[in-house]
């Protein structure tokens, strides 16, 4: 028998749902953006700023919650190779959360373009304006974001495996 | 092992999962144009612009030959009951801008190119900032985004004359612009350039309400037109040369022009001039006092990107400034990739 697992906290598992929505919405309006010259390019990078500044808000949040509330274990019997991946890829995860809106943010600033979010609100410049860090962070940021969604997908692969395959509660321990 | 849910294959779970992550991706893949490849993505765009060798590396992907200037747009306030935008409230704001010429050839000679531009960053010390580029010509060529490509597309087949006979049956406004071209005088310098924006954008007054414009900046200069003989005399850089020695001698002028709307102007198609008589308000003088080379310019590493826009003035239904935000923006992409190709200094550029 395995032993039942305990569940993430409801604002764990509520941070969770809304990040996962932000996460991936964020990612499509991404390679939208990129790919049209309609009309609504403008549209969806004025989504694109400020979305990704909610999901650095959220992101810091939400690490600042599981160091508090920790996490429910991993069944007992999980083969090694599939608890390391599980680990490595949570790292992982929670990095590109930080790392992908600093990484735009810097981006815009090292090309000398105005942070401005919807309604007018602007940001701060977090770099000097460079050709250098601009050419590097925007590579960065196409690559990273591909990575972050093919990351993402296992992630929902793992979740679905857990769920209706070995059925050991992993998938429910985050079940909205 | 008791369990509450339905017994499921093993083999089922497993397809029932690749189908949710094969369908996530290919939904994936459809948003970014994987799976359109006639879709028109900036990148196409942007390489539709190249001449036959390829672009020029490190250069801006079109109107790639350019001199930067610096000065300041002085506001007489006219233009604060027009937009709320800090930018007409009376008063000095400093300026870098940049004159250039139409073409994605940063060596070309001066004399053999129709169009010319100019770049104007203008910011306020509340943080805003209005960034446009503008062009000599009275309207553009083409009235959609979509027509543009089409026309760099057909133009670009030098040895097939049946393009552009078949662009101009099925885009017939490009004659307007063909006749522009073969019957506009050319003038001796950038500062007897009138720019126009040709692009429609909204501004919005104080109390709420929005009015549909255009503007352009107006020479003080004395106009003195060439004839083609004379130009065909020219140096080949004379623009920059001439410009840089007329603003030692004192600094250059224009008059910003606003143009308001009518109902019923085609305000979404810049290759329609709106009627004559038009309200026209003077909102400013622009100012260029200093002229600086582009390598190590101020005005090298902006995108002068038409929708960055200060509170008060916004895009309207003309389609031109979003594609050009997403083209410019691929444009600067790849020249900041680039920066190495195009030295700062003259010495390193003969090494």
């Amino acid at each position: 028998m395995i032993a039942p697992l305990s569940r993430f906290t409801l604002p764990q598992r509520g941070l969770h749902w809304l990040m996962a929505a932000c996460i991936l919405a964020m990612l499509f309006i991404g390679v939208a953006m990129v790919s049209t010259v309609k009309p609504a390019h403008l549209t969806l990078v004025s989504l694109h700023k400020p979305l990704g500044i909610a999901i650095l808000i959220l992101a810091v949040l939400r690490i600042a919650v599981r160091l508090v509330s920790r996490a429910p274990g991993l069944p007992a019997d999980l083969p090694a190779p599939m608890k390391l991946a599980a680990s490595l890829s949570h790292y992982l995860l929670y990095a590109l959360m930080i790392a992908m809106p600093l990484i735009g943010w810097g981006m815009v600033s090292a090309g000398g373009y105005p942070v401005v979010l919807l309604g007018g609100v602007r940001l701060p410049a977090i770099l000097p304006q460079s050709d250098l860090l601009h050419a590097a962070l925007w590579s960065a940021h196409q690559v990273l974001a591909l990575a972050f969604f093919a990351v993402i997908l296992l992630h929902v692969a793992a979740a679905l495996f857990h769920g209706l395959i070995r059925r050991d509660g992993v998938f429910a321990s985050m079940a909205p | 092992m008791p369990n509450p849910l339905a017994p499921r294959s093993t083999l089922g779970s497993l397809v029932l999962i690749a189908a949710v992550v094969g369908t996530t991706a290919a939904a994936f893949a459809y948003t970014a144009g994987w799976l359109s490849p006639n879709r028109l993505t900036p990148a196409r765009f942007v390489a539709a612009f190249a001449p036959p060798g390829g672009p020029a590396s490190g250069h801006r992907r079109n109107h790639a030959k350019g001199v930067c200037f610096t000065g300041f747009f002085e506001a007489n306030g006219a233009g604060a009951a027009l937009s709320k935008a800090t930018v007409f409230t009376r008063g000095r704001y400093p300026v870098v801008g940049r004159f250039n010429l139409g073409t994605a050839d940063p060596t070309v000679v001066d004399a053999t190119v129709r169009v010319r531009g100019i770049g104007v960053q203008i910011k306020t010390p509340d943080g805003q900032e209005w960034r446009t580029a503008m062009i000599d010509a009275p309207f553009f060529p083409v009235a959609t985004p979509q027509a543009f490509y089409a026309l760099l597309v057909a133009s670009a087949k030098k040895n097939d004359p049946a393009a552009m006979k078949d662009f101009a049956a099925a885009h017939p406004e490009i004659g307007n612009f063909g006749a522009w071209a073969k019957s506009a005088p050319f003038t001796e310098s950038y500062a007897e350039e009138r720019y126009n924006s040709l692009n429609s954008f909204v501004f919005t007054d104080p109390a709420g309400n929005d009015h549909v414009v255009r503007w352009s900046l107006i020479p003080a200069a004395q106009v003195v037109t060439l004839s083609a003989e004379e130009l065909g005399k020219r140096a080949p850089n004379f623009l920059e040369d001439e410009i840089a020695q007329r603003v030692a001698g004192g600094p250059l002028h224009w008059a910003m022009a606003v143009t308001l709307a009518e109902p019923g102007d085609p305000t979404a198609d810049p290759s329609k001039a709106w009627p004559e008589g038009r309200r026209t308000v003077e909102v400013g003088t622009l100012t260029a006092d200093k002229v600086i080379a582009e390598p190590d310019g101020p005005c090298r590493d902006i995108n002068y990107d038409p929708t960055i826009l200060p509170t008060g003035i916004r895009t309207s239904d003309d389609p031109f400034p979003a594609a050009r935000s997403a083209v410019y923006a691929v444009s600067f992409d790849r020249r900041t990739a680039e920066e190495g190709d195009y030295p700062h200094t003259a010495q390193e550029k003969q090494k």
